[in-house]
């Protein structure tokens, strides 16, 4: 399928020829444009209407700049089913053929880089990853839940971002190694102790399926708490530093918070185990915590 | 960015049909849990009887006994106890990391274990109703 721009060349070609008054030639391209675009919409629907192999999509739609799309609504696409087929590609032929305004998050197509996480058919998923060959029709695509919803399909991260930079993700230390080029190693065996956790793409989709983080806004969330894990569990960083981190990690709305639902590890499309790193967090507190005096 | 849209809550319980084993694990605890908060001060009532004297006791216990509403109850009550102490078991060896890959497995089998020994326990509840 293709992503590319519609051609628009011809268009533009004749009407440079017919030149009046640039008012009348912009208005004329438009109609042009418009009149092209129609055509190329109805010819759309009539192939995937003549193609037997299609797939309904319905996505939802909300658009706060445009008055009559202040509501929101679900729109149904029917979109030309090829072997292989993602929810991303069928969104994006949806968006390239139907409706241009149609709006979603999306870059590397190869679940890595996190931004095309939708709410599919009642779970989280990553668009790029989830096969429309493995989902009932119709496919109800919605943005992530317990987000903002800025426009269609795209969410409000910024409370998602805050939770991750509060546990502090970057690598940190309580002594640096002699010399200035000097690797700081790390044991095989710590290496795969947190293996699972440098895994996260940051999409968001753990914290949108939570039960508890959808009810109490100052939970960590269990992304964030798994970028703690990966560096509390780190042992290059030192006894000081991890007591620090575990400081973030055990206050009242940190790893307690999580009753153990697994509904993040079940939508996590790197397959980090969430819940498990969660458990662990929780006993390390408790191990820090006990005094025998 | 002029304004957004809060959809709410969307995993309310109209959309139980997708719960997982996870979920309905956690829903079924909180259920169980506050029945057993609940039974506790009916239990505590029905005890309390016994302040008045013995007879007083005894009528309570034969009257409620007699009824078998209240059997029926028993069985119940003897359901949720069970499924309590058993997923109880389950979350135990969750916190201490033992075999969270088959969270889902325990959970089914807890399950199945209390509705085996509750329709094990009918023949002893309802013994003498009729």
């Amino acid at each position: 399928m293709s992503t590319q721009v519609p051609k628009r060349e011809e268009v533009e070609s004749t009407t440079d020829e017919a030149a009046s008054s640039p008012g009348k030639q912009r208005r004329d391209t438009a109609k042009a444009d418009r009149a092209g675009q129609q055509e190329k919409q109805r010819e759309a629907e009539e192939r995937a209407k003549a193609n037997e192999d299609t797939v309904r999509i319905k996505v939802f739609r909300y658009d706060p700049e445009v008055e009559a799309k202040q509501e929101p609504r679900f729109d149904e696409f029917h979109v030309p089913f090829e072997k292989g087929m993602t929810v991303l590609d069928s969104l994006m032929y949806a968006r390239d053929h139907y409706d241009p305004s149609l709006t979603f998050r999306h870059s590397c197509r190869q679940a890595i880089c996190g931004s095309d996480a939708f709410f599919i058919n009642g779970s989280q998923r990553l668009g790029c990853k989830t096969q429309l060959s493995e989902l009932d029709e119709p496919v109800r695509i919605e943005p992530l839940p317990h987000q903002d919803v800025v426009k269609d399909l795209v969410v409000d991260m910024d409370h998602f971002y805050e939770q991750m930079h509060a546990v502090e993700p970057y690598f940190d230390p309580d002594e640096l190694p002699d010399g200035e080029l000097e690797e700081q190693r790390q044991s095989r065996a710590n290496r795969e102790k947190i293996k699972m956790s440098t895994r996260c793409i940051w999409c968001g989709a753990c914290m949108s399926s939570c039960n508890i983080a959808a009810g109490d806004n100052q939970y960590l969330g269990p992304a964030a708490i798994n970028k703690a894990y990966r560096f509390a569990m780190d042992e290059r960083e030192g006894e000081a530093r991890k007591q620090e981190r575990l400081k973030i990690i055990e206050q009242e709305h940190g790893v307690w918070r999580c009753q153990t639902q697994f509904s993040c590890t079940e939508v996590c499309p790197k397959d980090i185990p969430l819940t498990e790193h969660i458990q662990e967090l929780k006993r390390e507190a408790v191990k820090s915590n006990l005094k025998f005096w | 960015m002029s304004q957004s849209y809060n959809r709410g809550l969307i995993e309310d319980f109209g959309r139980w049909r997708e719960f997982s084993a996870g979920m309905w694990a956690w829903v079924f605890h909180k259920f169980t849990g506050w029945v057993l908060v609940g039974y506790l001060f009916t239990h505590i009532a029905v005890l309390s009887t016994a302040l008045s004297g013995a007879a007083a006791y005894t009528g309570t216990i034969q009257t409620l006994e007699g009824l078998l509403v209240v059997r029926i109850l028993e069985v119940g009550l003897l359901a949720v106890a069970v499924f309590h102490i058993l997923n109880g078991l389950r979350l135990l060896m969750i916190d201490l990391g033992i075999g969270l890959e088959s969270q889902d497995k325990s959970f089914y089998a807890s399950l199945i274990l209390t509705g085996a020994i509750t329709v094990a326990s009918v023949p002893t509840f309802i013994a003498g109703a009729f």
